[in-house]
């Protein structure tokens, strides 16, 4: 029999007394998408669920200089933002295809990024838009670069007594643009068999200045392909070049790809070899179309 | 196993219940209330046959833990119909376009379809799919419910 007390806390304050209250026992749960599912398939529960469903302040998508979105913000929210779809585009890729509207319309970015799957679909946006995430505990606030942030398949650094309150992600300037690529077999409900985020920052000579490239399901984390950046940095932006940033993404050097029930791993190595070029060239058309 | 008393909108009207804890709002809305139009396809958010809508949105009522909806407004396909008891104007555009076959995504994809209509009133076929891309359908195709929608959509009477 599955049985659990659910605490459904008014603030943050309530919520770090609980946290001090029940230790261990508890879990934090935002829109449930995956603590709940997780309940019903494991027929294992925590003895106490900590609901962060009240916190109404921490939904919110912000700009002001850099960008602010709350750790409660909504896939939906993101999808429905025009600030995230033209500023912040590989994030509004990921986000627009998470599961399904109903899913969408609870499930938080707090929650994917906590949750820590490698196929976690926005952990790669993040991770080409250099954000930050801010985690606050009973010792006060602290940041740590969304690249650290994950320790292990659903592991990550975020201590039992903290709670994430939101992503901080930098102003970009100039000419910035990313994108997002959810290789699958459906268009919804659906994980991703391999995801690509490409971000490039482009002189006025056409050449990268700065590049950014994350994959999921390619690790037991979400990663970024650090040598496939170096690469391309300070090179023009040209097919042949692009072609070896996806090879060098897509090498043993970068990920460590795995046959699952549900791809093989030289699909995944041939995606990421296709797609890494594809979506520079996607981020760099936003970069025009701004 | 601790109980907990949960307030909220069901269908217009205000209601109280006492139920376990670990209750879903999908559990609370069969056994509590006799509302079989949401059903229990696969339990875990992914079929959408338990779509309702709450405080304006669509959500899988099977992982909606009942201690949220304290204080929200709840709306199933039985809370729909016009005042004159008569079908919605989305159940009408499916009957009259065969968008019902073995019906038991039914109610959920008339709550997808009614949910993404209030919101956006002339939603393009991409709107339409990507609003009920979260409800299964093993019989039709889709293609008679998206048609279904977009009638509905185009013979609007009155408010959905």
């Amino acid at each position: 029999m599955i049985d659990y007390e659910y605490k459904i806390p008014a603030d943050l304050h309530e919520v770090f007394t609980l946290l001090k209250e029940y230790g261990e026992k508890a879990t934090l749960v935002a829109g449930g998408t995956d603590v709940m599912v997780k309940i019903r398939n494991t027929r294992k529960a925590p003895e106490v669920l900590i609901s962060l469903r009240r916190l109404e302040d921490l939904r919110y998508i912000r700009k002001n200089g850099g960008y602010r979105i709350g750790g409660l913000t909504t896939h939906r929210m993101l999808e429905l933002s025009n600030l995230v779809r033209t500023e912040l585009s590989a994030l509004h890729d990921a986000a627009s295809q998470v599961g399904s509207v109903q899913v969408r319309n609870v499930a938080t970015l707090g929650g994917n990024i906590c949750n820590a799957a490698p196929s976690a679909d926005t952990a790669a946006p993040l991770l080409v838009l250099d954000a930050a995430v801010v985690l606050e505990g009973p010792g006060g606030r602290r940041r740590v670069p969304i690249a650290e942030f994950f320790k292990g398949t659903y592991r990550t650094v975020k201590e039992p007594d903290e709670v994430l309150i939101e992503f901080d992600i930098p102003e970009k300037m100039g000419a910035f643009g990313s994108a997002y690529w959810k290789h699958s077999r459906r268009k919804a409900m659906e994980l991703p068999l391999i995801g690509i985020a490409v971000s490039v920052k482009l002189s006025e000579a056409n050449e990268i200045e700065d590049s950014r490239i994350a994959l999921t399901v390619a690790a037991p984390t979400p990663i970024r392909a650090y040598l496939a950046e170096d690469f391309l940095r300070g090179k023009p932006f040209t097919d042949q070049v692009l072609k070896e940033a996806g090879e060098i993404a897509s090498s043993s050097e970068c990920c460590t790809l795995r046959t699952s029930l549900r791809c093989e791993a030289w699909y995944r190595e041939d995606m990421i070899k296709i797609f890494v070029p594809r979506m520079a060239k996607l981020a760099a058309e936003r970069i025009k179309s701004r | 196993m601790e109980k907990v008393s949960v307030s909220f909108t069901l269908n217009g009207e205000p209601v109280t219940i006492e139920v376990p804890t670990t209750w879903n709002l999908l559990k609370v809305l069969r056994e509590c209330f006799e509302l079989n139009g949401a059903k229990e396809g696969c339990g875990v958010g992914e079929c959408g046959c338990c779509t309702v809508i709450v405080d304006g949105d669509a959500v899988n009522s099977c992982i909606y833990p009942i201690p949220e909806i304290e204080g929200r407004s709840v709306l199933s396909v039985e809370g729909i119909s016009g005042t004159d008891g008569g079908l919605h104007p989305l159940q009408k555009a499916f009957l009259e376009n065969n968008a019902v076959q073995c019906g038991f995504c039914t109610s959920g994809m008339i709550m997808s379809a009614k949910a993404l209509l209030d919101k956006n009133p002339e939603p393009t076929e991409d709107e339409i799919r990507t609003g009920i891309s979260g409800n299964f359908c093993r019989c039709t195709g889709y293609v008679q419910i998206v048609e279904a929608i977009e009638m509905a959509a185009k013979n609007k009477e009155g408010n959905f």
